[in-house]
């Protein structure tokens, strides 16, 4: 088997309460191209994306990264992904630095200033604010942020506009493109149309 | 830049859930006051009989202390869970029981380390006999942390469902007991001046045992339960 592209999906299927949600889905995503999952609520659009983090196992089929099944590879796979999901994944007792650090501590960390990293993500002033003090929007941003402070190839957001505002959805849409230029890889969920580059976005609908 | 060495991720995460635990400064006294009331209220419920009550001090302390370390388990994934930071550090670059030791011993910090200072106190007050005293702390210290480390499985396993709690507690009570026996014996053997170097070297046992498979079968049980 010939396993060119960087992340390989082969036959994936995944069944939840007898209701099958997919099956033998297969595709491949390379360095700068970034993979938009469409499909109705409660197609499988969350579903597809743990299996992709490892999180959640697959009924049938296997995942690999650089030719290799993301199960045995563990925490290398890890080390090359990203996961904004549903939940924040921040602390609301800490202080928007302090869960920068922790996202820091526990990843890959990029070369960039957690000051400059919150004043891109419009959080400038909020540094030593404690998370539960801010608003659901700015939340978001903070959780986003995690993928500016650490280095992976491979980002999987799940609905990551989320009560984003119309500037700051502008704004992530811009790094995620940035990202794509750098030779990354996104898969994401969305219902808000992503504009992009023809041959670099690949679409996929689970509903059909 | 490059990533955290293994010890200083360990050290960190430990550092973030003592700090967490600070900022939330109720959930810390929980257990200890926990504690507290229960072996108070036994020699108001018995009466004031101080041959008995020296007689069954070690077994009053010991499961006030095993119940309170029962209460205080859920908290240790609890809050991670709810918010998504446990998804996180599953997908983390450290391995998982690293980090999950991380959060067992800031768990016995908060839970068990407090009933190693108040014991003596309480010890005083049931009038248990001095040369019991030394081997009573040495039985909390060396047994506490097993009871975190057991209970960290109990709580991975039991973390997706809405009604854990007892299910939790059917899982890692008939675990406890056996750290229960052996501390309870020691202490006793120690009032009556016998060797105790049978029951604390079991005690050992225990927690080497649980030292060395509970990391990994937390881990692998938080796995699942994600899923």
């Amino acid at each position: 088997m010939s396993n060119t592209a960087l992340l390989q999906i082969n036959d994936l299927s995944c069944i939840r309460d007898d209701r099958v949600l997919f099956e033998h889905l297969s595709l491949s995503l390379d360095g700068g191209q970034m993979l938009l999952v469409e499909g109705r609520n409660g197609s499988g659009k969350t579903s597809l994306l743990r299996i992709l983090t490892g999180l959640k196992l697959a009924d049938a089929g296997d995942i690999f990264w650089q030719g290799q099944s993301i199960t045995r590879l563990g925490a290398d796979y890890y080390e090359a992904v990203n996961y904004v999901g549903h939940h924040d994944g921040i602390k609301r007792e800490l202080t928007c630095l302090e869960n920068l650090r922790l996202v820091q501590a526990m990843g890959k960390p990029a070369p960039i200033e957690l000051d400059d990293a919150l004043e891109q993500v419009l959080l400038y002033r909020y540094g030593d604010t404690p998370v539960g003090n801010l608003s659901a929007g700015q939340k978001r941003r903070l959780a986003l942020a995690r993928l500016l402070v650490t280095e992976s190839k491979l980002w999987i957001l799940d609905e990551p506009f989320t009560s984003l505002d119309k500037k700051s959805m502008d704004y992530f849409q811009g790094v995620f493109e940035q990202h794509i230029q750098n030779q990354g890889m996104v898969v994401m969920t969305s219902h808000h149309e992503m504009v992009m580059p023809g041959p670099s976005l690949k679409r996929l609908n689970l509903s059909e | 830049m490059n990533r955290l060495s293994l010890t200083q991720a360990f050290i960190f995460l430990l550092r973030r859930d003592l700090t967490l635990v600070f900022r939330n400064r109720g959930e810390l006294a929980n257990p200890l006051l926990f504690f507290i009331l229960v072996i108070t209220l036994f020699p108001l419920a018995i009466g004031a009989i101080p041959e008995l009550l020296a007689r069954i001090a070690p077994g009053i302390i010991w499961v006030a202390a095993l119940l309170a370390a029962m209460l205080s388990l859920d908290s240790i994934f609890r809050s991670d869970f709810d918010d998504g930071s446990l998804e996180q550090l599953l997908l983390s670059a450290h391995p998982m029981p690293v980090l999950v030791l991380a959060k067992v011993c800031a768990h016995w910090l908060v839970t068990g380390l407090p009933l190693l200072i108040m014991a003596p106190v309480l010890a005083e007050m049931l009038g248990m006999a001095s040369e019991a005293q030394g081997i009573l702390l040495l039985t909390i210290l060396i047994g506490t942390p097993v009871l975190s480390l057991i209970g960290a499985i109990g709580v991975a396993l039991t973390i997706g469902l809405r009604k854990g709690g007892i299910i939790l507690s059917l899982l890692v009570l008939p675990l406890y007991v056996p750290v229960l026996i052996f501390a309870a014996s020691a202490i006793e053997n120690a009032a009556l001046g016998l060797d105790v170097s049978a029951q604390i070297n079991m005690l050992l046992a225990f927690l080497f045992l649980a030292l060395s498979l509970s990391p990994w079968a937390t881990a692998a049980a938080l796995k699942m339960s994600m899923s």
